[in-house]
């Protein structure tokens, strides 16, 4: 794909965000009918994906969008004359109502479906993805996201999972389903991003447009922010990360003039407006980390003492191995390898599978001289990883070392 | 809607229940039936089933009714009683679900 195909592919990536979701939660409201407003709303997309590209972008494409859904949908629900009746009626512009996108969302991410259906659900409905490239982002087979889709819509219809925003006594369980999934989106751009942003639609910008989302949306949930800021500050680092070659180069290689500073002030600015609440959470003290690196002028000036501070915090409200793992890496800037170490050989039965500990191991085993254990953790790491970005770099780290 | 809820009991729960003395097992016993009171509004009929021991199994196949000893899932989770309700959707039953003071597994289905 050449820039300007790339270019025409991103617009319509992003007109299509900030249209779909909107019109998909009009059409459910006007139908009141979950699934027949999505089937809708993903014919009018297919239609406008095959037609943009050759026509151009409409002036107004929500009204553009909305012409077409009524229009298929008239077509697909004939034999449905109570929806036929209503879509015959809406006209642009549509009635919209401020909570409209955020009950979608819910609704998507229910946590009576499974996960890897909230994910597709959400994809496709809020953030206007077709099948076909939710399939292509995830490297899985379209009759695959096909058969999540319909299962999951036949549920919300039969098991009645309700179209509206949780009550305030489940609210904090269910955002955080709904951070989970936007974090999910966003780890699987990012991971398996390679430097060329044209090859695919972006989930990390999917991902990072959900959450601002979000924070328009409920701007008094300090963990929404928190995730805001956490993705913008990975972004801002993104134009770094990879060489010429498309290879990954680590944070301590990376040319920090490359980041964007100005991205990084504000996610910070986001971080203190989150902090004002006084409700810590795992997604604010993960920005903070990652803030503590974007601010830090070299690699050397990184302040780990605070980082370490910061994961014995994360720790506290939510104890995990992967966060022991990272703090024990953080450990190894305080109190030496060898802390660092037995900090990590306790982590064994828990991430044993895990190539990042392996890496990180096998990294620390090196700081201490032992070459031939640290080489034996680095095949572990390179046979757990599935990303071909992360492969090279460990395979190449094998070259040299042996 | 109409949901059924189904309560399940786990081996480590009935464990736990018999190793009570009496005023506690009365007291679980009312927080039971206070639950029921509190959500008599939304609970159009319940039931306790007995024993997983008193089960006999019907299973019907090539032509004949083969009839067995005990419940048709033999395992540590085993239903033992149940809920109907009527409410607006999943997020009621859940809500309500969430409170139940008992047996640690509860499955909600719609009704047809």
């Amino acid at each position: 794909m050449n820039s300007s195909q790339a270019e025409v592919h991103n617009e319509l990536a992003r007109v299509l965000r900030e249209h779909a979701g909107r019109l998909s939660a009009c059409l459910i409201r006007v139908l009141g009918d979950f699934a027949a407003a999505e089937d809708v709303m993903q014919d009018a997309i297919e239609v406008a994906l095959q037609r943009w590209p050759e026509e151009g972008i409409p002036d107004n494409p929500g009204a553009w969008l909305l012409t077409v859904a009524r229009r298929r949908g008239l077509d697909l629900l004939r034999r449905q004359a109570r929806y036929r009746g209503k879509l015959a009626q809406l006209s642009w512009p549509v009635p919209s109502e401020p909570d409209d996108r955020l009950k979608l969302i819910f609704t998507c991410c229910h946590p009576a479906l499974p996960e890897p259906a909230q994910v597709a659900l959400t994809l496709r409905t809020v953030c206007g993805l077709t099948t076909a490239q939710i399939a292509a982002a995830f490297m899985i087979p379209e009759s695959t996201v096909g058969q999540r889709i319909t299962r999951a819509k036949r549920k919300i219809t039969e098991a009645g999972i309700p179209y509206r925003i949780p009550s305030d006594a489940e609210l904090p369980a269910r955002l955080n389903q709904v951070l989970a999934v936007v974090y999910l989106l966003f780890n699987e751009g990012y991971l398996s991003s390679t430097g060329d942003r044209s090859h695919a639609r972006d989930l990390a910008d999917d991902a990072e447009w959900l959450a601002a989302s979000l924070a328009w949306l409920m701007p008094r949930q300090p963990e929404v922010l928190g995730l805001l800021a956490l993705i913008r500050l990975h972004q801002a680092r993104a134009a770094a990360r990879f060489d010429p070659d498309g290879d990954l180069i680590l944070l301590r290689d990376q040319d920090r003039t490359r980041w964007d500073h100005d991205a990084i002030t504000d996610a910070t600015h986001l971080i203190e407006r989150a902090a004002t609440h006084r409700d810590p959470g795992p997604y604010q003290l993960q920005a903070a980390i990652v803030a503590c690196h974007a601010e830090a002028p070299t690699w050397d000036d990184t302040d780990w003492t605070q980082i370490t501070v910061l994961y014995d915090m994360h720790l506290h409200i939510a104890p995990s191995p992967v966060i022991r793992l990272h703090r024990a890496i953080a450990l190894r800037h305080v109190q030496g390898p060898a802390q660092a170490l037995s900090e990590l050989d306790a982590l064994t039965a828990d991430l044993d599978r895990h190539h990042l500990f392996h890496a990180a191991r096998a990294e620390i085993l090196r700081d201490l001289d032992r070459h031939l254990e640290a080489h034996t953790a680095d095949r572990r790491a390179l046979a757990l990883t599935a990303n071909p970005a992360q492969q090279a770099l460990l395979a190449e780290r094998l070259d040299q070392t042996w | 809607m109409k949901y059924v809820m189904l309560f399940v009991e786990t081996e480590a729960f009935a464990k736990e229940l018999a190793e009570m003395n009496d005023d506690d097992r009365q007291a679980a016993y009312e927080r039971v039936g206070r639950w029921f009171a509190d959500h008599a509004a939304q609970i159009t009929h319940h039931a306790h089933l007995r024993p997983a021991h008193t089960a006999t199994t019907v299973r019907l196949e090539g032509g004949g009714a083969v009839v067995s000893d005990g419940p048709f899932v033999e395992g540590k989770e085993v239903v033992s009683g149940y809920a109907e309700l009527e409410v607006a959707d999943l997020d009621e039953a859940l809500a309500i679900a969430r409170s139940w003071p008992a047996c640690p597994l509860i499955e909600i289905r719609p009704l047809t």
